[in-house]
């Protein structure tokens, strides 16, 4: 007995001194989402093989308490070394110096230009990058083949007209006069704010903002246009229900909705989907044949108080999270596009029938730059719900929903 | 024989059990201190600054009870909150009094009655709210309009709607804290000796008199005590609401946000905590203000 203890105790103290000998541990910081963890556990791995001197420590936090957690560690200069976070917060965390700039020695903005999607400048400020992604979200337009077949239509639609008149062939209702099945799933709390903001405003002739986003620009004819053209759909066209299931993405998965708006990061949970077959198209052109699309991503940054060789450790660690090696892998398991052209665009990506209208989105998409996320959202959300409850038309509802997200980006400027 | 008296303690008893009292006194008080009023206090000073988490707080004096008082969503949340109160309060002690009233009586299956009603106290808050959210939508997926729908009456939007949201939500609200009123009423019901029952009953006083002269006045300790839990509970309600609208938090257009959600969302997701705090010192005057207004009227009569 005596003997096991001793020889534990050796054991410990060998490691321990293994630890010291040069070694360096970093702390990797995201919020939990449980195929991203799984993911990042086998990148560490291998990191970790291919580094035997750098220990990296995962860091996990409900999605609700990260931002939280993320500011306050960084107030007691306890931060992560490396973190992810969601390019919509880069201003906020960059302004309360959470991140420091990627240094230039390893990551070159020409380089990361280059290599990467348009929407990577997201996270260029100054010139300076305070991030870069590993993988990318763009929408497309899942639509359920037995519906599709049921109505009679082969294909998905490729323009807006199309989307209607398909959406129209196959909403059905009771004999009570209530939806069986909807044409296509109304979600703005969903993935629709970005498609009526940065896809459908620009396919009626306009522009959501200035291309700064420091300025609103939706209060236009097209913007009201594009308003009035979402809002038919329940209350003219007849072919949808906002909340109608819940979400668009229960309705959908519940195969009572012919057509839904979502992204990248559904493809998992729609894949287990057993009574029905689902494809995956472009987001319908318009007339003209506009295309548009909204594209998000999570960077990876260096957190501002990793310094000396744990900073070192953390240039390693970020350049092995965005090489294209990583992003492989993190497709196979997450499920989203990686960031990086060349491995993003393989002739194999390209055929793939799911993967390709996203992938093919990405040339064409926006990025929208928001100083409150979940603020602007909710503007958007209630400019809508106006007009579908309270009957106010989409002129005077856009044009006070403009009118108050512009208050809220100038007061961020204070 | 030399003989010396004993030396006289320094302190005398009194002053010793003095010390002893205010020693086991100070932890307590310490506690609160620390715990309970330095964060109380500190909110008050945050209301008075305009601070992101991030640099540190600006005083700005009054600003943000300026801001506040011209503030739509202020107004329309304040609204909503003392909704909550004014209609969820009375109805809920109604209820569960009547319920109690007669539960009392019942004999037959009377544990599992009374478990059943404590049932939904126990559950969850948000497990409970997505249940009712279900319950909620539209045909064909909700039960109640699915119900509606076979009955030939065209559905409503419940949580959909500016008009129903409120109620819709304030349902669940009043089902989820009933059992715990039901049982503190029974409890009170069963203190009233019975000797009193007798005696009113040999008087000849109907069943209607005996709950008006006896039952009701000598429960108002215990009407008092539910009246002003209940207000504070009706006045910070959060997780009904978050959890059954999480797509579109406090419903659509605000219609069903009380002020703890708007303070949440102040605070944790626009990050302005000065702001936030300002709302805290607003709902911490009305909570105040309201269980110091019902104890004194309940208390007076």
């Amino acid at each position: 007995m005596r003997k096991y203890i001793l020889m534990a105790g050796l054991l410990a103290g060998a490691s321990s001194f293994a630890n010291t000998a040069g070694a360096v541990e970093i702390e990797y910081w995201q919020y939990i989402y449980e195929t991203r963890v799984k993911a990042m556990d086998q990148l560490i791995e291998k990191f970790e093989a291919e580094n035997p001197d750098i220990t990296v420590k995962q860091v996990t936090f409900p999605y609700d308490d990260y931002q939280t957690r993320l500011i306050a560690a960084t107030m007691a200069r306890k931060g992560p070394d490396v973190l992810q976070f969601f390019y919509g917060w880069a201003d906020k965390l960059i302004g309360g110096k959470v991140l420091q700039p990627l240094p230039e020695d390893t990551f070159k903005a020409e380089e990361i230009e280059a290599d990467f999607f348009p929407i990577v400048t997201a996270m260029k400020r100054d010139g300076k990058y305070y991030g870069i992604p590993t993988a990318v979200r763009s929408l497309a337009l899942f639509y359920n083949k037995k519906l599709f077949a049921e109505a009679g239509i082969d294909a998905p639609p490729a323009t807006l007209d199309e989307f209607l008149a398909d959406a129209k062939l196959i909403a059905k209702k009771d004999d009570a006069g209530n939806f069986a099945t909807i044409g296509t799933t109304m979600d703005m709390p969903g993935q629709d704010i970005h498609w009526w903001r940065e896809v459908l405003v620009r396919q009626f002739g306009g522009a959501p903002y200035t291309d700064d986003y420091q300025t609103v620009t939706y209060d236009s004819d097209a913007g009201v246009a594009a308003l009035k053209w979402y809002t038919d759909l329940q209350l003219s066209e007849g072919v949808s229900q906002q909340g109608f299931m819940g979400d668009g993405q229960a309705a959908f998965r519940g195969g009572r909705a012919g057509m839904t708006v979502d992204g990248t990061f559904r493809l998992g949970s729609f894949r287990s989907i057993e009574d029905f077959d689902w494809g995956v198209a472009e987001l319908p052109a318009n007339a003209e044949g506009v295309r548009s699309n909204y594209a998000s991503y999570f960077a990876n940054g260096i957190g501002s108080s990793s310094e000396g060789e744990k900073l070192e450790a953390a240039k390693k660690f970020l350049a092995f999270v965005s090489s294209p090696e990583a992003m492989e892998l993190w497709l196979s398991v997450v499920g989203e596009l990686p960031a990086r052209r060349a491995a993003a665009l393989t002739e194999e990506n390209l055929q793939d029938p799911i993967y390709a209208p996203f992938l093919k989105a990405l040339d064409y998409a926006h990025t929208t730059l928001t100083v409150d996320e979940l603020g602007q959202r909710q503007i958007t959300i209630d400019m809508t719900n106006r007009v579908l409850l309270q009957g106010q038309s989409p002129a005077e509802s856009v044009a006070e929903a403009a009118k108050a997200e512009q208050a809220m980006i100038d007061a961020a400027k204070k | 024989m030399t003989d010396t008296p004993p030396p006289r303690p320094r302190l005398s008893m009194r002053t010793r059990q003095a010390l002893w009292v205010w020693g086991f006194l100070a932890l307590p008080v310490l506690f609160y201190g620390v715990i309970r009023f330095y964060p109380t206090v500190e909110a008050f000073w945050l209301s008075l600054t305009d601070w992101d988490l991030l640099s540190s707080p600006k005083f700005i004096g009054l600003e943000n009870y300026r801001r506040m008082v011209n503030d739509p969503a202020f107004w329309k949340v304040f609204g909503n909150t003392f909704l909550y109160l004014i209609i969820g309060t009375p109805v809920s002690l109604v209820l569960s009094f009547a319920i109690a009233y007669f539960l009392d009586r019942v004999r037959f299956a009377h544990g599992v009655i009374r478990a059943l009603y404590f049932l939904p106290f126990i559950t969850t808050a948000s497990a409970m709210a997505w249940v009712w959210r279900w319950f909620y939508q539209p045909a064909p997926t909700g039960i109640i309009n699915g119900a509606l729908g076979r009955l030939g009456i065209p559905q409503l939007d419940f949580l959909q709607s500016t008009t129903w949201a409120l109620p819709s939500i304030m349902v669940t609200a009043i089902w989820a804290g009933l059992g715990f009123q039901i049982i503190i009423f029974m409890a009170g019901l069963r203190a009233i000796p019975n000797t009193y029952y007798e005696a009113a009953r040999i008087d000849g006083l109907g069943e209607g008199a005996i709950l008006r002269r006896i039952t009701l006045p000598l429960l108002k300790p215990t009407t008092v005590f539910l009246v002003v839990f209940s207000s504070i509970g009706f006045l910070r309600i959060f997780d009904q609401v978050y959890n059954m609208t999480t797509n579109d938090p406090g419903g659509p257009l605000g219609s069903t946000k009380p002020l703890v959600l708007m303070i949440y969302q102040t605070a944790f997701s626009s990050y302005q905590m000065g702001y936030a705090a300002a709302l805290t010192v607003v709902l911490f005057l009305v909570l105040l203000c309201v269980s110091l207004l019902q104890l004194r009227v309940l208390r007076e009569r």
